[in-house]
């Protein structure tokens, strides 16, 4: 079943053309890795899909399971099923992981006409998504990434990706700021999650590495806000050794 | 009889003229008396958040060594103002957090004045304003330290917080130090809501009111963090709260 399709799509930062006609299909059930080198467009892809104010898309069309994309809100892609995980993950003072996983989930529930989690239901499934992801209970009890070091930041956003369990994701560079193990842990994680015949994952990643742990189905190239070239896992041991230009 | 202040009174520079010419002489006179004996602990709570101008004076007598705490929210539709004397004995300490927070086009103020006459007091003071539309905030705030009342600690932390072009806020810090072992740290900043966290918190599913909500809730909390109940700080919050509820 196709998941995600984007079509010809155009999009701008400040009246500078950022993706010049970017296509790309995602079944059910397939995890799709997108690299390429810096500044390719790589994240405007992934606000685009999010729907980030200031990203304005001037052509094309995105469905997420024949719903158009383009014409929700942000917080209305979320509830459709769409999970976005920041490159930059931002920090809220004053706002607890707890309290703020919590409203959104719920948030979430509430507009697809499911009841709220109650407090303790909603403490049990975040305990177990934070061990998944072996981040302790303390840590979410903190202010949204407050103080967290990089990697700290990634796997928390793993641990909201269980919480909020999305049939979409797209993850922005989930694996920079990871030392060995904690990639380890974190592509576990994307496979625990992700990993399901009804999910599928836009895997952006600038290196060859985190694919080691999470097999993507299919490979593509961004560069200069294009797909240039797609292939299997194969592409991205090419791209690791032979670098982009060559490939590309 | 008291004569009515203009805006011209340092005072009342940045109230609403127009409604200080309607008050009523009378209530210029009416203080609120708030005395801490010497050595005990007192906490007072005041709201304001009536439909009519509110015009709320508390005078606050720290015994030495006591504690007088004071947390205020300023809520109300239409012109009012918080005002605060407080006069502090030897190594006394008061503990003030106060919010103004509205929209419309009402003018909303908090003055107070630290009389630290004697040695060895403290005072710490934590202000935020939350205001939309076109209304404005104020914070007027004095802090006398007396040539005799060495190792004095008086700190006045504010913040403003603007939700929509067309709002203010007005900070005045005021300090008369005559001591010269004196501690008294002040600070005052405007700013608007993090866009970062507004999209970030939209991504994971959170509608723009209730993201807004929760940062409002954590920017006001500084004023509320030092009180001890909890019970209490959730009802300042609740009715800090109402007001952004309102917001048309
Ligand atoms: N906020 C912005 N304003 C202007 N240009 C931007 C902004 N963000 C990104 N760009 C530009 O868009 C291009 C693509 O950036 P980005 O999508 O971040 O690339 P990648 O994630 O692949 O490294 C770059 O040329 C970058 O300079
Ligand atoms: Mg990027």
């Amino acid at each position: 079943m196709t998941m995600l399709i984007i079509d010809n799509l155009h999009a701008e930062i400040d009246g500078k053309p950022i993706l010049k006609g970017l296509t790309l299909t995602v079944n059910a059930g397939e995890i799709h890795a997108i690299m390429g080198p810096n500044g390719a467009g790589k994240s405007t892809l992934a606000y685009v899909l999010g729907g980030r104010p200031g990203y304005e898309v001037t052509g094309g069309s995105v469905t997420l399971n024949g719903a158009d994309l383009l014409d929700m809100d942000p917080h209305e892609r979320a509830t459709a099923g769409m999970f976005l995980g920041f490159q930059y993950p931002v920090e809220i003072p004053g706002v607890s992981n707890v309290q703020f996983l919590r409203e959104a989930l719920n948030a979430q529930r509430t507009a697809r006409g499911e009841a709220p989690l109650s407090g303790g239901d909603f403490l049990k499934l975040a305990r177990e998504k934070a061990g998944l992801l072996r981040m302790d209970m303390e840590m979410l009890k903190r202010n949204v990434n407050v103080g967290f070091s990089g990697g700290e930041k990634k796997r928390a956003e793993m641990v909201q990706m269980g919480i909020l369990d999305p049939a979409f994701a797209v993850l922005d560079e989930t694996d920079s700021g990871l030392d060995i193990d904690a990639l380890r842990v974190v592509g576990d994680g994307i496979n625990a999650i992700m990993r399901a015949p009804d999910k599928a994952v836009l895997l952006i990643t600038h290196y060859q590495r985190l694919l080691d742990y999470v097999r993507p189905d299919f490979v593509h190239v961004l560069a200069a806000g294009r797909i240039v070239t797609s292939g299997g896992p194969e592409l991205a041991q090419r791209l690791e050794s032979e670098g982009y230009e060559a490939v590309a | 009889m008291a004569t009515l202040p203009t805006t011209r009174d340092e005072n009342w520079r940045y109230a609403d003229g127009a409604v200080l010419a309607q008050l009523d002489p009378d209530v210029l006179d009416q203080w609120d008396d708030f005395d801490v004996a010497p050595g005990e602990t007192a906490r007072r709570i005041i709201m304001a958040g009536g439909a009519g101008p509110e015009l709320i004076r508390v005078r606050v007598t720290v015994g030495d060594g006591a504690t007088a705490e004071l947390f205020g929210v300023v809520a109300g539709d239409a012109y009012a103002r918080l005002e605060v004397v407080v006069h502090l004995g030897r190594g006394a300490h008061f503990q003030f957090g106060g919010v103004t927070i509205g929209g419309g086009d009402a003018v909303r103020e908090i003055v107070t004045r630290m009389d630290h006459a004697l040695p060895d007091a403290t005072s710490d003071q934590v202000i935020r304003a939350v205001h939309w539309g076109t209304a404005t905030g104020n914070f007027l705030g004095r802090i006398d330290v007396a040539r005799h009342a060495q190792k004095t600690d008086a700190a006045q932390d504010f913040k403003g917080l603007i939700l929509e072009r067309g709002a203010a806020t007005n900070a005045r810090p005021e300090l008369e130090i005559y001591a010269d072992d004196v501690k008294c740290a002040h600070g005052a900043s405007i700013g608007q809501l993090d866009e970062s966290a507004r999209f970030y918190m939209a991504a994971r599913g959170l509608p723009p009111e209730l993201a807004r909500k929760l940062l409002v809730q954590a920017f006001i909390g500084d004023a509320f963090a030092a009180l001890g109940d909890e019970g209490e700080q959730e009802r300042l919050m609740d009715v800090a709260l109402a007001a952004l509820g309102d917001r048309s």
